[in-house]
């Protein structure tokens, strides 16, 4: 029971950052039917700028708290801003000139943004991992026999603090209800006025930045960043998406969070449930059989629409 | 549509031409380096002639290609080496080695040929990274990470392709083979359905064509492709490891048609060159290999889609504007 616990602890932390780079994926996706490789490595650029950032003014050591909010405020806004950028680059380039080729150039175009960025982190900051300094004491709170770090208290708290001010401006506010309107049907948000291209490079912009702090998170929660690291995550959190049901805000967040819990409790009754075939390091292999199944059985996912879900014919 | 008949004769003559530089090669080439790596062309031309199948004539985008390239060197590997002590001759394993790929890619193309096309990216995608972690993982049949040494070299009926010279024979004869079955299948009725799935899938599916039976077909075909130049990927190394089956490994392949021109045999032929032999001139260079063919990718779709030596019909489809 304890055991049961603390893997769900483990899995909602997990799950909060899953979630936060599948918005990413979503919202290109709802908006553009496009599958943006490159974004999972705009969430490992975002650890390698916070990184960078930190290092450049010697932040590498829990101090008191003033120093403590000041590193954060520090490695997120470099995340962010250097994502974000990034993201917009790739639209600017790599999608924006082909915005009316069929898909698959586009698609193409995204990939090679993915191994370009990749590589270029490779060949910028070396191929060995990379120790991500502590930002946050190393204590813990014990409820229950259940130990929480404060590192996991903070990653929750802050994933949780994005993801609502995210659909408060999806929701609430006249850029979200542009980026719906042309979402549900682009042609007729363009003739109500609304600048297209406008909200395109807006999401370009805000689902990266979701992403690189996401991978900020990643590098204070396991302590090492590695310039491959957005490749696992990046399939990850598309599967999140895709199980929560792409194009859907909500549906991100849930997939996210599900797949987390799936992949921390299930991973540890692997070889339970293969008869001993298969140990915990095939983990990687559960969200490949729940992406297949999910878009076998239930293509539009949990809280998506038959628009994207289905083919569409 | 053409015979050999029709043939006019100044393209005749090139065609002759062409025989005797491809014949002639080892013996200009000289060292067995160069001929080594003429070898490596010739499978990597194999390769990416599959490959053409699925994304270019189909218009599926497969991410995961690599993974029947080692299903293929792997099936080699276990069943002509010291492994298991199991040692068949290089004819039996042939058609083994296309058709162990072909089931897998059933396997996998049953259930998600029916989704759209970036979702198939996306599971292709996963399925090579799920045959990479088996075979890293499952020592006890593949020998994990250390891979499986002494891998039988090939002998056909009492000839033995030992050297990289008579390899490089044996590798033109299946490349050849290849390059004469794809085009005509591509002009063959399967492979202008294919196009017509390309083109449009709903009017393709609207004119009575069995667009999911066309699509496994596509798929399992080029996995047997890939499958056999996995075969000959084995024999020539006589040793296989998971390291050849990366996820790169699979870009690079892909690259290779994106360069030369999607759904185009001269394009995919001229793309493996280029991107076999450009590595070994920029040897000094070789970390920024991969950062070259990503920036390949970007600027070859945002400038030129078509490729290098494009197909006439591909031209068309990818440069003029469709829907908004």
């Amino acid at each position: 029971m304890q055991t049961l616990l603390q893997q769900i602890v483990n899995g909602l932390v997990l799950g909060s950052l899953y979630a936060l780079v599948a918005l990413g994926y979503t919202m290109v996706y709802g908006l553009l039917q496009l599958f943006n490789f490159a974004h999972g490595e705009l969430f490992m650029t975002g650890a390698y700028f916070a990184l960078f950032a930190l290092t450049a003014v010697g932040a590498t050591t829990v101090g008191p708290v003033i120093v403590v909010v000041g590193a954060l405020l520090l490695a997120f806004i470099a995340a962010g801003l250097g994502s974000a950028l990034l993201g917009t680059a790739t639209e600017r380039f790599a999608y924006r000139p082909i915005a009316n080729a069929p898909r698959i150039a586009a698609l193409i175009s995204v990939l090679g943004v993915s191994i370009v960025l990749q590589n270029a982190v490779m060949l910028i900051a070396g191929r060995r991992n990379k120790t991500f300094p502590q930002l946050i004491s190393d204590g813990k709170v014990v409820i229950a026999g259940v130990q929480i770090t404060y590192t996991q208290i903070f990653i929750i708290a802050f994933s949780v603090l994005l993801m609502l001010s995210l659909l408060y401006f999806v929701k609430r506010t006249v850029f979200g209800m542009s980026i719906r309107a042309v979402a549900e049907n682009r042609d007729a948000a363009r003739l109500m006025g609304i600048n297209v291209m406008r909200v395109i490079q807006l999401v370009f912009l805000i689902g990266p930045a979701l992403g690189g702090m996401a991978g900020v998170m990643f590098g204070m929660y396991y302590g090492t960043i590695f310039f491959t690291m957005g490749f696992v995550i990046g399939i990850k959190a598309f599967t999140a998406a895709v199980v929560g049901g792409i194009g859907s805000i909500e549906g991100a967040v849930l997939g996210g969070l599900l797949l987390g819990l799936l992949e921390s409790i299930g991973a540890g009754y692997l070889p339970a449930l293969s008869f001993g075939l298969l140990g915990s390091e095939y983990r990687d292999i559960f969200t490949f059989v729940v992406l297949i199944s999910v878009l076998v059985f239930k293509p539009e996912g949990i809280l998506g629409t038959r628009k994207y879900g289905k083919k569409r014919l | 549509m053409k015979g050999l008949t029709a043939l006019k004769p100044v393209r005749f003559a090139a065609y002759a031409l062409f025989a005797v530089v491809l014949l002639a090669l080892p013996s200009v080439l000289g060292s067995n380096y160069l001929t080594r790596v003429a070898v490596t062309c010739g499978i990597y031309i194999c390769l990416s002639l599959g490959l053409n199948i699925v994304v270019g004539f189909c218009g599926l985008l497969d991410l995961g290609y690599v993974a029947f390239y080692a299903i293929g060197a792997y099936t080699y590997a276990l069943l002509a080496s010291p492994q298991f002590g199991i040692h068949l001759p290089w004819l039996a394993v042939l058609p083994l080695c296309a058709l162990v790929p072909a089931f897998f890619g059933v396997l996998l193309g049953t259930p998600t040929l029916r989704l759209r096309g970036d979702y198939l990216a996306i599971v292709t995608l996963g399925f090579g990274e799920i045959v990479r972690l088996f075979i890293l993982n499952m020592d006890s049949v593949t020998n994990g990470p250390k891979g499986i040494a002494n891998i039988d070299t090939v002998e056909i009926l009492g000839v033995s392709f030992n050297t990289p010279t008579r390899y490089y024979y044996l590798v033109l004869f299946f490349a050849l083979v290849f390059v004469i079955a794809i085009s005509r299948l591509g002009r063959s009725r399967v492979g202008r359905a294919w196009g017509a799935i390309r083109e449009d899938e709903v009017a393709a599916k609207a004119m009575g064509l069995n667009t999911h039976s066309l699509k496994l077909r596509a798929f399992a075909m080029g996995a047997s492709f890939a499958g056999i130049a996995g075969l000959l990927f084995a024999g020539f190394q006589t040793f296989v490891s998971p390291e050849s089956f990366t996820f790169g490994e699979s870009i690079i392949i892909f690259c290779m048609i994106t360069l030369g021109g999607m759904g185009s045999i001269p394009g995919a032929i001229l793309g493996s060159v280029v991107l076999v032999v450009l590595p070994e001139v920029l040897r000094p260079v070789a970390d920024y290999r991969y950062l070259l063919y990503g920036f390949l990718l970007i600027i070859v779709m945002t400038m030129r889609p078509q490729g290098l030596w494009p197909s006439k019909q591909r031209r068309r489809e990818l440069t003029e504007r469709s829907e908004p």
